[in-house]
């Protein structure tokens, strides 16, 4: 069990997805001018990684990997090189089932994350968070812990730099840094503070 | 031919994907502490950028439009793992350095941005172009960013020592900020402060302008 938490501990703010491995930045600095959004986004991101993390531990586990279709009565079959191209064909149809499920039975949800769930599909962080996973050899348990801390990790992080932005709007910033720029820095700033998550020995 | 000239260089300076456009800044940060890894990168993506682009736009008549993402998404992802086969065959070490960044290539909205609005409107040669233009003008930042965060973190460009280094008897003390994940950011943000200084039209207009105070306004 520490184990478990230990792990979610360093998924969540020593391995910050969007601050310290730069993944899904480009919706993490456009999506976040306001909170209502941002909570939106990092919501449907946190859902999608629970998912998608696991369920491509299980392709990988039982299709891919070396000697995995052993139960199938392939042992000596690597498919391994595959590996991109299904986690992304993978991703895109999760997003599009969940997308159906939402609809049909929790049409509230769906309504408040409707714009956002495709443009999670080409999110890096949600690609990103499956090779990390099959980089660093996950069993199952451990995906879903990694899959839950990565995406909560992601949706604070857009959610406080969110606030920060609002803060923002009402400061005098030089012409060429405004917009872009400003937001640049701030992040920087972020990505310091979570630096000091990393002396935290688990 | 002053056509195919401005679809080459346009992406670099006048319209830069990372500077104007915000597309593929993920990948940007995360590989540019040394510039041998930053130039792997580079190669990768403009490679699988330039013939995404160039095969999409050759068979981009027969992709019925609602499934296109998903074809163009198959076409960037079997390039993708072209490149990192081939990489892993080649450079096993900078590809260990990279790690998962050239799998994300496949998600990087770069080569996807440019698949959608390019290479469907117009024909291969021109598509493959563009698609070099705006891998090079990815590449220009990168690259300028590796060099910034090398020279001054570890004192030496593309792994040659440049500056003497304190712990080998030299006189530069390294600045190890320069190394880690914050400065990246912050050299993003004051490289495109100053492209937008130089290129006037690219400032973006305030949200939010501040009044004048009031007892000025009246004198």
């Amino acid at each position: 069990m520490e184990y478990y938490l230990s792990l979610f501990v360093r998924a969540v703010f020593i391995e910050n997805m969007a601050l310290v491995f730069f993944l899904g930045m480009c919706t993490f600095i456009a999506v976040s001018k306001k909170i209502e959004t941002a909570i939106g986004l990092g919501i449907a991101v946190v859902v999608v990684q629970t998912i998608t993390v696991p369920v491509n531990n299980l392709v990988y586990g039982f299709l891919l990997a070396d000697g995995a279709l052993a139960w199938a009565g392939y042992p000596e079959v690597d498919l391994s090189f595959l590996g991109y191209l299904s986690y992304i064909g993978l991703i895109a149809a999760m997003v599009q089932i969940l997308e159906m499920f939402l609809d049909k039975y929790v049409p509230a949800l769906y309504n408040s994350l409707g714009v956002f769930l495709p443009l999670i599909t080409v999110n890096c962080a949600i690609l990103g968070g499956s090779i990390f996973m099959v980089n660093r050899s996950y069993n199952f348990t451990e995906s879903v812990v990694y899959g839950v801390g990565s995406g909560v990790g992601w949706a604070i992080a857009i959610v406080v730099l969110a606030g920060i932005r609002e803060k923002m709007k009402y400061s005098d910033v030089p012409e060429g840094l405004r917009g872009l720029g400003i937001t640049f820095i701030t992040v920087g700033l972020m990505s310091l503070g979570f630096l000091s998550f990393g002396g935290i020995s688990l | 031919m002053s056509n195919v000239k401005e679809i080459l260089l346009n992406p670099i300076f006048n319209n830069n994907p990372i500077g104007l456009q915000i597309l593929g800044i993920c990948s940007a940060l995360a590989v540019t502490t040394q510039m041998s890894v930053a130039a792997v990168m580079c190669i990768a993506l403009t490679v699988v950028c330039a013939f995404s682009n160039f095969f999409i736009s050759l068979i981009r008549a027969r992709i019925p439009s609602s499934i296109r993402i998903i074809v163009q998404m198959t076409i960037i992802a079997s390039l993708v793992i072209v490149v990192d086969q081939i990489l892993g065959a080649v450079a096993y070490d900078i590809s260990k350095q990279l790690t998962v960044f050239v799998g994300l290539i496949i998600t990087n909205c770069i080569v996807m941005g440019r698949a959608e609005a390019f290479a469907m409107q117009n024909p291969p040669g021109l598509s493959f172009l563009d698609g070099l233009g705006n891998g090079l003008g990815y590449s220009a930042v990168l690259m300028s960013v590796a060099a910034i965060r090398e020279f001054f973190g570890s004192g030496s460009l593309f792994g040659i020592q440049v500056m003497p280094l304190v712990t080998e008897g030299g006189w530069y003390t390294p600045m190890g900020l320069m190394l880690l994940a914050p400065s990246a950011f912050f050299i993003i943000g004051l490289l495109i402060w100053a492209l937008r200084v130089w290129k006037k039209e690219q400032v973006e207009a305030p949200e939010y302008e501040i009044g004048q105070h009031t007892a000025l306004s009246h004198s």
